[in-house]
């Protein structure tokens, strides 16, 4: 049943997304892009999980990697879309 | 910290990506939406750590320090010319990260359990192991560490097909028999190696479709991964990205038209009669100075500039902007028309001008400005080629009859800044340089907008 529910809001979430996305205008498409980039760093979350578990240094190690590149995402993206929209904010 | 509280956190966050999403509709709300989907990101993140199955955090504090300064450094040194490298290696990152989480799940007795968690994790190593392998290529063609042009590989369909269901039949493998680790470690090798010929015979204008792409796999990626646990943040946020990519790939291919299959294939249209260079341009082409387009652009009420590529390779943006400054003191308006894939990934034409700080009003779609070059004395068109050939809206035999193009040559005079009469992607020759309004203005894009503001300066 789990399974269902999953699935379920990972189908309305696709929708949500083609709704919303539809409606960003071409001249935010690369800051939409790194943003998006930015989001897709969730990932870390399940990185902190793998890093810190109890279960052996393999996963910990493994943990480790996915973090270092999950935060790239997030930091990386963060700061490199609010350089770009700060260019489109100033007059 | 309580299940409960964990997830309605999730929640939260989840929300403030769909907030934050919802900003970047409009210039002025998106700085604002970036923060709340940073803060969307950082409440998921505390919460996550407070978890209590994270029993060490040794590990944890080292690699979000040394991310963390990796991405910070990245995101203030990289030159906005740069950009769809970035954008590249963070799809790659993404797609890596997804990678090593759902390896570590594999090796987890207690989340690889059951046939969900083990079709999810066969599935986040196939989509993340392209994603990455594929965009470090693409971010290699980008930063021109091997040409950036299509590389064709003979027999490149076949080799795709064949990688592709290896990848598939591995998956089948690592569910049915999740004992044997051979079969998920074959599994990644398989997936690097069918990112990799994926983007290898892509490029060239190409590459935006690719960057979009590969943007999408990363969040799907991450909604796979999101599947291995069970976790809603990530399968919402994972889809919401997910969805974004493909929606951008859509549109740069309706913008070239091209299907996906075809990009992705590296296949041309049929070229019909090969049409030969020497006998359009032959003693049409009218080669002009500086000097001369500025006395032209002295009496124009209405220019408009057509940025391609090339004025990212030239680096142009500032040199544009005060072209536009000189021509807008002298009472003339200056629009910039914006063909949706310029340059190397969506947006990219508008980014590198917002940098020169042109306000973002003036930057014109593709289906607004069309009908207003008839009404335009001047339009400048700076390192985009393809774009602006009109054989795309008048030749039926044409490879790249009906894509939408920027009606340039309906102005009263087209100026194009051209190194030469080379080709663009497409391999075409391009009749609009041949036309009577035309006026080529040879030399490198910066030198050349600059030699003109020059002259147009001392017309005062």
């Amino acid at each position: 049943m789990e399974i269902l529910l999953l699935l379920t809001l990972f189908v309305v979430a696709v929708f949500l997304g083609v709704e919303l996305i539809t409606k960003v205008p071409p001249t935010l498409h690369t800051p939409l892009m790194s943003g998006s980039n930015a989001i897709s760093g969730i990932s870390l979350v399940g990185a902190l999980l793998a890093a810190g578990s109890g279960v052996g240094l393999w996963v910990n190690v493994l943990g480790f990697i996915a973090v270092v590149l999950a935060t790239i995402n997030v930091v990386g993206g963060y700061m490199v879309t609010n350089r770009m929209l700060a260019m489109f904010k100033r007059k | 910290m309580s299940m409960t509280i964990i997830y309605l956190a999730y929640l939260v966050a989840a929300s403030l990506f769909i907030l934050g999403i919802k900003g970047l509709t409009k210039p002025r709300t998106a700085v604002r939406g970036n923060q709340l989907s940073a803060l969307g990101m950082f409440i998921a993140v505390v919460v996550t750590l407070l978890d209590k199955s994270i029993l060490s955090y040794e590990w944890i504090i080292a690699g979000i320090l040394l991310g963390g300064a990796i991405g910070a450094v990245m995101a203030t040194k990289i030159q906005v010319t740069a950009m769809p490298q970035m954008v590249a290696l963070l799809n790659g990152f993404g797609g890596g990260a997804s990678l090593f989480i759902a390896l570590a799940s594999f090796l987890d007795p207690d989340s690889a359990t059951h046939v969900v968690a083990l079709i999810s994790i066969g599935l986040t190593v196939l989509i993340g192991s392209v994603t990455l392998s594929g965009s470090f290529v693409a971010f290699a063609k980008l930063q021109e560490l091997i040409s950036g042009n299509p590389i064709r590989v003979p027999g490149n369909k076949f080799i795709n097909a064949s990688l592709l269901i290896a990848a598939l039949i591995l998956t089948v493998a690592v569910v049915t028999t999740p004992s044997n680790p051979t079969f998920i470690y074959a599994l990644v090798a398989v997936s690097l190696l069918l990112g990799l010929f994926l983007v290898v015979p892509i490029g060239g204008a190409d590459m935006p479709v690719v960057i979009a792409l590969l943007n999408s796999y990363s969040g799907i990626a991450a909604a796979t991964t999101g599947f291995i646990t069970g976790n809603t943040v990530l399968i919402v946020s994972g889809s919401l990205v997910g969805a974004s990519g493909i929606i951008l790939t859509q549109i740069m291919c309706k913008a070239m038209n091209r299907s996906l299959f075809n990009v992705l294939f590296g296949v041309m249209a049929e070229g019909g009669e090969t049409v030969d260079a020497d006998e359009v341009y032959a003693g049409k082409v009218t080669s002009s100075s500086p000097e001369e387009v500025a006395m032209l652009l002295e009496t124009a009420e209405r220019v408009v500039i057509v940025p391609g590529y090339g004025l990212a390779m030239a680096q142009a943006q500032h040199a544009v902007r005060e072209l536009a400054s000189v021509l807008e003191a002298r009472g003339a308006q200056v629009l910039y028309a914006i063909h949706p894939v310029a340059g190397r990934m969506p947006g990219h034409m508008n980014v590198l001008l917002a940098e020169a700080e042109v306000p973002y009003e003036q930057l014109i779609e593709m289906d607004e400005i069309n009908p207003q070059f008839e009404q335009t004395d001047v339009a400048i068109v700076i390192g985009a080629n393809d774009v602006t050939n009109p054989m795309a809206r008048e030749d039926k035999g044409s490879p790249i009859y009906g894509m939408p193009i920027l009606n340039v040559d309906k102005a009263r005079t087209v100026v194009v800044v051209k190194r030469s009469l080379s080709p663009g992607f497409a391999g075409l020759p391009n009749p609009l340089f041949a036309k009577d309004n035309a006026l080529m203005l040879f030399g490198d894009g910066k030198k050349a907008i600059v030699d003109l503001t020059a002259s147009l300066k001392e017309a005062d």
